[in-house]
């Protein structure tokens, strides 16, 4: 009997590289990629690393491919950005063992700077793109993908969206392949991408993608469902998640349910359309399918009726087919509703965060501060309101020598750079070599929380561990600095703040780059649990300085601070900014909430 | 479909949302239904509204739960149980830990916490369970047992058979948390 497992879109793909025979991984953490390598780090055959970032991952698994492995990078679609390069030259070279690029996209953003369609990188680097519509798909998809980078000799792209990664489904669970490495031989034409030797290569890449095209017109991948009665008139071409919703929509129309989508089947495309009385294409985002049909002289609705910003549902589907004269039930008006206005609950810096003191301190000081991608983006919220920039990673120290070189010194004695430790690894370090070679005069704050926080506490190349937990060397940050030739350095505790503002003060002065290490480990990583702290009601006089940390615990009400011992870790932070010291800490404050109670 | 049984479960990152959603998916798995759930990871971790989705029965396409249409929902909170109720299908059952956990634009004063919840909500009409959970899970032993608390009340209302929920927690939780666990999901049951 099959055994099958409840498993997430992210847990099948490392599943499916098991399964496939994959001897080595790599990759930079990336909500919604994360779990992916995390989960294979379990199988103890693999050779599963994270990088330093994305291209880095890449190139390790670019590599372990000529020498003859199957290999797996996972990174998130803006980490395709930074694999690109790498990405768009193995097309041309072509792979040993079969290698696959997972790009986990996330329409409407729930975790990104953007919603990018990387469905346009198989266009771009003519490289085949699979898209799996559930977990089950996710793993079978993931073991195709190799057959096809070995069988066609190309890199191939695996493209899931969030609602894919994050979605449990069944799936069924098979055994491995054994775990080949095929023979390595010397094969420069192949693989030595001198101008030469490329326009030799190009010419197979063309020829690729024609057999390709065919194989897109036969391959299982791709399949039609022939609907039935009135609605099997109606033919959608759809993808992915689409696919999924459409089925609870609509389950009795006709189906061109693509899983292989670059590059596409003429014939096949054709002939389903000639199967229906209407052709509509359904996608997220771009219109990636539809304006390719459309170049095949297909006639078919797409964008004109389905949103191109955010995700879709079945509620936006219901909608908008309903607009456009499909015969889908009104949308649902909901039964019920609040008749209040009902605030917002964004995401905020945990209980105890080590981010909370910089925050704090930069915002007194009125700083201009160009941000960065990590959990520190949050000092954009209130109260904290921070951040004049946050672009894409390692942006914030080139930003501000960038403004610096705009505006001048006097801009520049009023702006500092923050970047998280895993961030200045990912792509910080170039940054600062930059500023040093040109001479720039910025301060830079690297938050070093010795962790990958926002995406779920991954080790890096400065936390001392492995992806496996076992001992690593650690980066020091403060020899590096010190050896590509910056001579001001200072390390501080976030949570210490007269020191913290001394310290800003002296380096915006400086005529010179400045590093500002503030290190506190992630409250949440370490589990921080002390006992909760107390708000002395006699004290306090209801300034509501407290409230400037933006912490969680601490509310006021009736003119009365009070902290929320459930929520509380006991960080310590907020007696330090109460100004008649109303704020007591340790356990006898608890003992004394607790007989206030 | 009507035929499948959506849930939404609705919390404030941290308060073990995802846990919950878990064992449900298992069991729901155990007693041999297809089973679809999502939730969202990442930034809305950090304190933020979440909602995690669980819909089973013979075929489940879409791993959402759409307006309207859920049969139950479990809120960890007041005021997201309020956030989600457009969800909630005509005489759906809500179920509501009695805790209210103030959200940044209240703590600075930017906006109120919404005025009774609960009774606005069986001001409604609406089927509902509240419980403190929390309180409920602290006699137990941990006050962040609550998750588990609310999956007894949940398991009343659905037709599994015991010993499936037992294993999904046995699978899904640490031993060392198992025999408080399983204590608080009886105290739940016995509501």
């Amino acid at each position: 009997m099959t055994k099958y497992e409840l498993l997430s879109g992210n847990e099948a793909i490392a599943r499916g590289a098991y399964e496939a025979g994959v001897k080595v991984a790599a990759a930079y953490p990336g909500t919604p990629s994360t779990e992916i390598l995390e989960n294979i780090s379990q199988y103890e055959r693999i050779h599963a690393q994270w990088s330093p970032n994305e291209k880095v991952a890449m190139e390790v698994a670019v590599g372990a491919s000529i020498a003859g492995a199957r290999s797996l990078a996972s990174m998130k679609h803006v980490g395709v950005n930074v694999a690109a390069d790498p990405l768009l030259t193995f097309s041309y070279t072509g792979v040993g063992g079969g290698m696959v690029l997972v790009s986990a996209d996330d329409p409407a953003m729930h975790s990104s700077q953007n919603e990018q369609d990387n469905r346009y990188y198989g266009l771009l680097a003519k490289i085949p793109v699979l898209e799996p519509s559930d977990s089950a798909e996710a793993k079978e998809f993931t073991k195709k993908a190799y057959e096809i980078s070995e069988t066609f000799d190309t890199p191939v792209i695996l493209r899931t969206t969030t609602r894919v990664n994050h979605a449990k489904g069944l799936v069924a669970i098979e055994e491995p392949a054994e775990l080949a490495v095929k023979d390595y031989e010397k094969n420069p034409p192949k693989y030595v991408m001198t101008p030469a030797n490329a326009v030799g290569r190009h010419k197979v890449v063309e020829e690729r993608r024609l057999a390709l095209t065919e194989y897109a017109g036969a391959t299982e991948l791709n399949r039609i469902e022939k609907g039935s009665g009135a609605d099997g008139r109606i033919g959608f071409i759809t993808a992915g998640i689409s696919y999924q919703y459409l089925k609870e929509l609509l389950p009795e129309a006709s189906f061109l349910k693509l899983g292989f989508l670059w590059p596409l089947n003429e014939k096949l495309i054709k002939d389903f359309a000639a199967s229906v009385d209407q052709v509509i294409v359904v996608e997220e985002l771009e219109p990636v399918l539809e304006t390719q049909i459309k170049a095949m002289g297909v006639r078919c609705r797409g964008k004109d009726i389905i949103p191109r910003q955010g995700e879709l549902s079945e509620e936006v589907l219901r909608t908008v087919l309903g607009k456009a004269g499909l015969p889908v039930a009104a949308a649902a008006q909901p039964e019920y509703a609040s008749s209040q206005k009902l605030p917002m609950r964004p995401p905020i810096l945990c209980p105890g965060c080590s981010h909370r003191g910089m925050f704090y301190t930069l915002k007194s000081m009125n700083l201009h501060v160009s941000g960065d991608i990590g959990c520190y983006a949050l000092g954009s919220a209130p109260p904290f309101g921070c951040l004049d920039t946050t672009i894409c990673m390692g942006a914030s120290i080139t930003g501000a020598f960038g403004m610096e070189l705009a505006r001048g010194e006097e801009f520049a004695e009023k702006c500092v750079a923050v970047i998280g430790d895993s961030t200045f690894f990912h792509s910080g370090i170039t940054g600062l070599i930059d500023i040093v070679y040109n001479q720039g005069r910025s301060t830079i704050i690297i938050l070093d929380n010795s962790i990958t926080a926002m995406t779920g506490h991954q080790d890096n190349p400065g936390s001392g561990k492995d992806i496996k937990g076992m001992a690593a060397p650690a980066i020091d940050i403060e020899k590096l600095a010190e050896s590509i030739g910056i001579r001001r350095i200072r390390v501080v505790d976030p949570f210490d703040l007269k020191t913290c503002r001394e310290v800003l003060k002296e380096e915006l002065a400086a005529p010179e780059v400045s590093l500002i290490i503030a290190r506190r480990p992630c409250a949440l990583h370490i589990r921080l649990k002390n006992p909760p702290l107390h708000v002395d009601q006699e004290k306090c006089i209801g300034c509501k300085a407290c409230l400037k940390l933006g912490c969680p615990a601490l509310s006021v009400t009736d003119g009365k601070a009070s902290i929320d011992p459930l929520v509380c870790v006991g960080c310590g932070l907020c007696p330090r900014v109460c100004p008649t010291k109303a704020i007591k800490a340790g356990q006898k404050a608890a003992e004394e909430a607790k007989t206030n109670e | 479909m009507s035929k499948n049984t959506s849930i939404l479960i609705a919390g404030v990152g941290g308060q073990g949302t995802v846990l919950a959603s878990k064992i449900l998916g298992l069991v729901a798995m155990k007693a041999g239904l297809d089973v679809k759930q999502s939730e969202i990871h990442g930034m809305s971790q950090r304190g933020g509204s979440v909602v995690t989705h669980v819909r089973f029965g013979e075929k489940v396409y879409s791993p959402l739960v759409a307006q309207g249409s859920a049969d139950i929902i479990m809120a960890f909170e007041e005021l997201e149980a309020l956030r989600y109720l457009p969800y909630l299908k005509k005489d759906g059952l809500m179920i509501v830990n009695q805790q209210q956990m103030l959200p940044m634009p209240v703590i600075t004063g930017a906006a109120q916490y919404p005025a009774g919840p609960v009774d606005e909500m069986s001001g409604k009409g609406i089927r509902i369970k509240a419980i403190d959970a929390s309180a409920i899970g602290r006699k137990e032993g941990d006050a962040r047992a609550a998750n588990v608390v609310l999956l007894g009340i949940l398991a009343n209302e659905l037709s599994f058979p015991q010993e499936f929920w037992t294993e999904a927690l046995e699978e899904s939780l640490k031993p060392k948390l198992l025999a408080m666990n399983l204590a608080a999901f009886k105290a739940g049951q016995a509501i």
